[in-house]
């Protein structure tokens, strides 16, 4: 069974303070999760490095196009900023530590897991939710392809499915039903849409679409649910 | 012979029913913009969290909450188990907090002081011998003359050991629910629930309001497989959480707690006997089983499964262990009872030389009635076809060169699927709109899109014509989704609530067209009078005739007796598994999975099929996969998260075919329900398959690779 594994990652260009440096910085004072202060801080970090928090700090988001500003504390990953202080709801909390996709959003054009990365991390990168692939009552050629193969049931795991396959279909192009299960295996699905998956990757990859295409293609009573769903 | 008039349209003269047909919430789903419990923001909202406590078994001596309750940014703090309690399993509740944020409800939850005395536990069952003082007898049964049986001199006689460990549900949206109170005596729950119509009034005792003033919204959830029937005691304290605070609250479980306490499907291991004559005709059987749910009793599996074997002898004993409670997992019962049996009679048909095909269709008729013994034999045939049988199977044990043996297994299955109570409203408006509106749940099982259609199809108008409305105990109450009862039931129920309906309609229009009512149909968007399409009004016309009241119709499914064959109960299901098994690592890969499942007339074909994919899916998983990991020496759950307790991915399944049994001998019988028979047979028939494979049996769930590398060696000392 593949799993994505996080690989070393060079330090995020704009910013003074990465995660990693934090979290080895006040390695002494962490126990159990808790913060010690901001001073047992200060004195652990890296020299140089700005130390924020723990309290709120002001927070910029680049998501689906729009610049919002936030106040979160720095432990706020961007999977609860996007879905406690922004409303977007469509990445999914299932298992919090970077396994089962639910969460995946789309950094910069890579798919990522948003429940492993920080609020404050993200900022400086345009990120693109589900929300952000089909506009307003509108569905993206990937959405069509999942309803026309039933590539859902429950629905909880779709989004994250959604974004990884766009952003999987548009790397690989014209992909086999074995790169399409490599490819995928960092989304996990309870109810079991699997079948369905494939067969929705491989018929929107045969109709060669990118992330940016929107295409209405709903029924008139699909859109009325749709428009219900959106309050 | 008496006919009803809700009865559906004879097979030439189906317009939606049997069409593949997308799932009408497919657009809202794909899109992101459902809206499930998790995501429900209310204004002011709080968040909730719980302790709990991280011990199996122990007493709270002392429990202090006022630093959690001075933290700026707690609203409310509840004890939910006081000083004094015994608790009986890691992650038991024993306070709960509301908080402006998730992370100060997290703050809060830490600096809660409790101290515990620790107790003796026990949570590794399936050792027995290790299991004195933790048992209680559940059955003991004899059949015939099984002792006798056994002595007969001309039969072959396999024995063994077999089973399944405890699993989980692992919903991928853990239980939870957003309370808002509107006043102090009425409250609105958002619930991830298979119960819209039934939690209200769990709500409402324990609180000490009125049913009446409970509302219960559900339009999505992230599924259930039986473990989202009830109003949890941590649903409860959300609600006195947000009554306390005069906010909302919100509180969802965690990944851990999830998996530690919010259900799971109980074990079972068994020693067993089985005789046939040498022509494989079966005659005795033995089992001695036990198995944990918790603390508490726990189901009985029913063995030997399926077959009516004529001498038997059997026990079944709980062990109470300290773990989470079991809940009803998908077709409670039966996949442990199913994989004791299927893979002891392929351990006997090895024995006896013997293709187990064979062996099956020549014990059918031990099925409990004609109708399944016929349908087993029906389904065996198609399942050998579509696995090519002839072609890969061999007796067993893979004799080819290479290190990776090839393998397959066959098992059979049965379940209810009995149509629940429920009623519905159906609307017709003077401009043509309607709506049919039920206290009902779509798990992911299609539900929305059944509705859609009966309704649809009985008044002759197209799928987007008709709004559905479901999810919200308001409307007329429907039962609850489980047992694989709701296709029967809401279909049962709009389609009276249709036909009523639409008789009314005819009732009204009937004058204007120079007819009698009885002579009217609706079809292809047209009221008219049969035989004469020159007599007819469109829908919007013959609504219009309405005036300014519209027509409100009521639909039941009720037990008891009916001249109508809406519906119906009990089915088979064959499925055959071929794997290929790496000798060198364990691994065992599924090259294909065939399922033929009868399921009476089908709605929707399209999501009949998903039901059975997923079924598939969801088989493959529990067979390789996953387990409750018990630490005997510090009593915890040891993979209380998805990293370690295992799904399949996309890479994991194979090929998957589901073949739908239909036509003459299935259509009549009416609609049966098909969500759990199709997730009964996968852990027996991957279970033969890699015996088949590799020579010898592993005897347990998963096959994980250190088992079968177990296994191998054991069976190359033999």
């Amino acid at each position: 069974m593949k799993r994505k594994r996080d690989k070393p990652r060079k330090p995020l260009a704009n910013e003074a303070l990465t995660r990693r440096d934090f979290l080895k910085g006040a390695s002494a004072a962490v126990s159990g999760g808790m913060l010690a202060g901001q001073a047992a801080l200060a004195s652990a970090a890296p020299p140089g490095a700005e130390v924020v928090g723990p309290g709120a700090v002001p927070i910029t988001l680049q998501v689906n196009g729009k610049s919002q500003n936030l106040s979160l504390e720095p432990r706020v990953t961007l999977l609860d900023a996007l879905r406690n202080n922004l409303d977007l709801t469509g990445a999914k909390r299932v298992c919090d530590r970077g396994v089962c996709g639910s969460c995946t959003v789309i950094m910069d054009d890579k798919p990522v897991y948003a429940c492993n990365i920080l609020a404050i991390e993200a900022q400086g990168h345009n990120i693109m939710t589900i929300e952000g692939l089909a506009e307003e009552s509108k569905l993206s050629p990937m959405m069509t392809a999942f309803i026309n193969n039933d590539a859902q049931q429950c629905g909880f795991c779709t989004p994250g499915f959604v974004v990884a396959c766009t952003a999987y279909v548009q790397k690989h192009p014209n992909p086999s039903r074995e790169d399409v299960e490599k490819g995928l295996g960092g989304n996990l699905c309870r109810c079991g849409t699997y079948m369905g998956v494939r067969a929705a990757v491989l018929e929107a990859a045969a109709k060669t679409m990118t992330s940016r295409t929107v295409v209405p293609s709903a029924s008139p009573e699909s859109l009325r649910l749709l428009a219900l769903t959106s309050d | 012979m008496a006919t009803c008039k809700y009865d559906w349209p004879p097979a030439g003269e189906r317009g939606l029913i049997g069409q593949r047909i997308s799932r009408i919430d497919g657009p809202a789903k794909s899109s992101g913009r459902a809206k499930y419990t998790y995501d429900i923001n209310r204004p002011g909202m709080l968040f909730g969290k719980v302790l709990r406590c991280p011990y199996a078994h122990a007493t709270i001596k002392s429990l202090d909450v006022s630093a959690a309750k001075s933290l700026p940014g707690v609203k409310a703090v509840r004890i939910i188990q006081d000083v004094g309690k015994e608790v009986q399993w890691e992650g038991d509740e024993i306070a709960a907090v509301a908080a402006e944020t998730e992370e100060i409800a997290e703050d809060a939850i830490r600096k809660i002081k409790v101290e515990y005395e620790q107790l003796p536990f026990f949570v590794v069952e399936e050792d027995f011998s290790q299991a004195t003082g933790h048992t209680k007898p559940a059955v003991t049964n004899k059949t015939g003359d099984p002792d006798k049986a056994f002595q007969d001199s001309d039969i072959v006689v396999s024995e063994g050991y077999y089973g399944v460990p405890v699993i989980t549900h692992c919903c991928l949206e853990s239980h939870g629910n957003v309370v808002e109170w509107t006043d102090g005596q009425s409250m609105t729950a958002w619930a991830s629930t298979q119960a819209v119509s039934a939690i209200g009034g769990q709500f409402a005792e324990p609180l000490g309001i009125s049913p009446n003033n409970v509302d219960i919204i559900c339009q999505y959830m992230g599924a259930g497989f039986g473990s989202k029937f009830q109003a949890d005691r941590w649903a409860i304290e959300t609600a006195r959480l947000a009554k306390d605070a005069g906010k909302p609250v919100k509180l969802m479980l965690e990944r851990n707690s999830e998996l530690l306490v919010a259900g799971a499907r109980p074990s079972a291991f068994a020693k067993v006997k089985v005789a046939a004559k040498k022509d494989g005709t079966l005659t005795a059987w033995q089992s001695e089983s036990w198995g944990t749910g918790g603390i508490s009793g726990a189901g009985v599996p029913p063995l030997p499964y399926v077959l009516k074997i004529p001498n038997q002898n059997r026990t079944h004993t709980f062990v109470t262990a300290n773990i989470g409670p079991s809940r009803a997992w998908r077709a409670p019962n039966h996949p442990q009872a199913c994989l004791i049996t299927m893979a002891a009679l392929d351990d006997l048909a090895a024995k006896l030389n013997m293709d187990p095909m064979e062996l099956l269709t020549k014990n059918a008729d031990l099925a409990p009635n004609q109708d399944l013994a016929r349908a087993y034999k029906d389904e065996l045939k198609k399942a050998a076809e579509l696995s090519e049988w002839q072609k890969y199977w061999h007796p067993r044990g893979d004799k080819s060169q290479g290190h990776i043996k090839r393998g397959l297994g066959v098992s059979f299955h049965t379940w209810g699927g009995d149509p629940h109570d429920g009623k519905c409203m159906v609307t017709i408006q003077p401009d043509g709109s309607v709506e049919v509106k039920l206290g009902s749940q779509d798990l992911g099982t299609g539900t929305r899109t059944v509705i859609n259609i009966v309704v649809a199809e009985t008044l002759g108008l197209p799928l987007e014509a008709v709004k559905v409305s479901i999810g919200d105990s308001k409307y007329p109450p429907d039962g609850p989704s489980g047992g694989s009862t709701t296709v029967g039931g809401v279909s049962g129920s709009t389609r009276r609530g249709a036909v009523n309906a639409r008789d009314e309609l005819f009732k009204v229009v009937a004058p204007t067209l120079g007819a009698e009512a009885d002579q009217l149909e609706a079809v292809g968007g047209q009221i008219r009078v049969k035989g004469d399409s020159s007599k007819s009004l469109t829908w919007k016309q013959a609504c219009a005739k309405l005036g300014v009241k519209p027509i409100d119709a009521q639909g039941e499914q009720k037990r008891g007796k009916s001249e109508c064959k809406l519906n119906d109960g009990g089915v088979g299901g064959v499925q055959v598994a071929d794997v290929s098994v790496d000798t060198e690592t364990g691994i065992v890969r599924i090259n294909r999975m065939v399922a033929a499942q009868d399921c009476g007339l089908i709605i929707n074909p399209k999501t009949a099929e998903s039901q059975c994919y997923g079924a598939l899916i969801m088989g493959i998983c529990y067979s390789l996969y996953e387990e409750k990991i018990m630490d005997a020496q510090t009593g915890r759950m040891l993979n209380p998260n998805m990293e370690f307790y295992k799904l399949a991915g996309i890479g994991d399944i194979g090929e998957l075919v589901v073949h739908m049994m239909t036509g003459p001998g299935y259509d009549e019988r009416g609609v049966v329900g098909l969500g759990e028979p199709p997730v009964i047979s996968p852990g027996a028939a991957i279970s033969n398959a890699v015996a088949n494979a590799i020579g010898v049996r592993v005897p347990t769930l998963p096959l994980t690779p250190d088992k079968v590398l177990a296994a191998l060696e054991k069976g190359s000392m033999a």
